[in-house]
């Protein structure tokens, strides 16, 4: 920006006293004070991810084959939901940085309209995010542990978990060894009678996740996969709301009155930083 | 309320008409990018295994450089950090890049530890 802040000023005149030596309104310094310390926190918890991630010894899900699924379709589409909800998210940055834009310029129209965009796509956000919780939880059928301790996927038609093995198609599926999900459909293929025999058997049934348990690995994936897009997620709803508020007070004229729209940066600069978060949540906890 | 006992620093809350063109010009350019590699990130998780097995160790790096270039135009670019003086520049980002170094390596290297252990146990 063609600011104060980008002026050649010498050392007597920035810290002269009378004016802040870092040409920056307090307002946005105590945000970015926020956000440096929001950060760390999210640093913590993703290196606490990657702290269990690599010191088990445990075979850990792979994000490719545990978030594949589109709303209403079936097949597999490896991480395509996800990066959907990532653009969803860029792009309701670049519309947030378009209004930060348009307020510079004093354009009240301007910020509404890309201020608007911007709630529109964090609503969406928190909306894809509320589907990818509810599939992650129901889960694509579970499986069963056998008394010799060898593991069967649950599959049926319905993708009925509550009692599997009465619905249409009903077959288990022999897992592959240390690895989670995707069971071989051709080759380990059981046929009815012999899936109701094991089912009967089994030591225990694992469908969709919990707090206790998953079908996608060790206890700790889920635990994380809740902890950490959770509290993003709230913060991505928090964000919405104070966009919201913000886009209230625009319409209102506070900031026009005001004579600058300081208040859309500071908001912009919460709702980059949600955005910033989640392109480390993608790449560690969904490609990694 | 009015008050006259806080200065309003909001030495860079307007510019111009064409300044803004520009803003806007880069603006885009820069969501092009952004668009683009992710889109390289999603096809690299998705098909990279298919193409070359055995390199996996390789695509992780990637990702990782991805991301840091993707979070630099992202805070540089969108929250104008890169716009703003060096020493708040400074201010903030050296004691978070200081603090978070030492936590990856501290836990990069405990684990390993850990990892260690685990196979081990009696």
């Amino acid at each position: 920006m063609a600011g104060d802040a980008s002026k050649a000023l010498s050392n007597d005149v920035l810290w002269g006293g009378g004016r802040s030596p870092f040409s920056i309104s307090y307002g946005k310094m105590m945000m970015w004070f926020f956000l440096v310390s929001d950060a760390l926190t999210f640093s913590g918890l993703l290196t606490a991810y990657g702290f269990v991630r690599h010191s088990t010894t445990e075979a850990w899900p792979i994000g490719e084959e545990v978030f594949r699924a589109l709303p209403g379709l079936t097949g597999s589409y490896p991480l395509i939901y996800v990066a959907l909800m990532t653009a969803i998210l860029i792009f309701s940055s670049v519309t947030m940085v378009l209004a930060v834009e348009a307020g510079h310029r004093m354009d009240k129209k301007g910020v509404i309209k890309w201020l608007f965009l911007t709630v529109i796509g964090g609503a969406f956000f928190v909306g894809s995010q509320a589907w990818e919780w509810s599939h992650f939880i129901h889960g694509g059928g579970g499986y069963i542990t056998t008394n010799a301790g060898e593991k069967y996927w649950v599959h049926n038609d319905t993708h009925d978990t509550h009692d599997p093995s009465n619905a249409a198609g009903f077959h288990l599926v022999k897992a592959k060894e240390g690895h989670y999900l995707v069971g071989d459909e051709s080759t380990h293929h059981l046929d009815h009678d012999a899936s109701l025999k094991l089912w009967n058997d089994r030591a225990n049934y694992v469908d969709g996740a919990n707090m206790v348990h998953n079908e996608y690995g060790p206890p700790q994936y889920a635990n994380f996969f809740f902890f950490i897009t959770g509290f993003h997620g709230f913060h991505v709803l928090s964000g919405v709301a104070i966009n919201l508020i913000v886009l209230i007070m625009v319409v209102q004229g506070v900031f026009h009155r005001r004579g600058h729209y300081e208040m859309v940066e500071k908001a912009g600069l919460y709702w980059h930083f949600v955005d910033l978060v989640w392109v480390f949540v993608f790449t560690f906890f969904y490609l990694l | 309320m009015e008050r006259d006992d806080i200065i309003e620093y909001s030495l860079d809350a307007h510019h111009s008409e064409e300044t803004g063109r520009k803003m806007r010009r880069k603006i885009w350019l820069v969501t092009l990018f952004l668009a683009v590699v992710t889109t390289v990130e999603v096809a690299l998780g998705a098909y990279w295994k298919e193409w070359m097995p055995g390199s996996w160790h390789l695509v992780k790096w990637t990702f990782v450089v991805l991301t840091l270039v993707k979070a630099t135009y992202i805070v540089m670019s969108f929250m104008h950090l890169g716009d703003e003086r060096r020493n708040i520049r400074a201010i903030i980002l050296l004691p978070y890049a200081l603090f978070i170094l030492y936590l990856v390596f501290i836990a990069i290297f405990e684990s390993n530890y850990i990892h260690q252990i685990w196979l081990h146990l009696p």
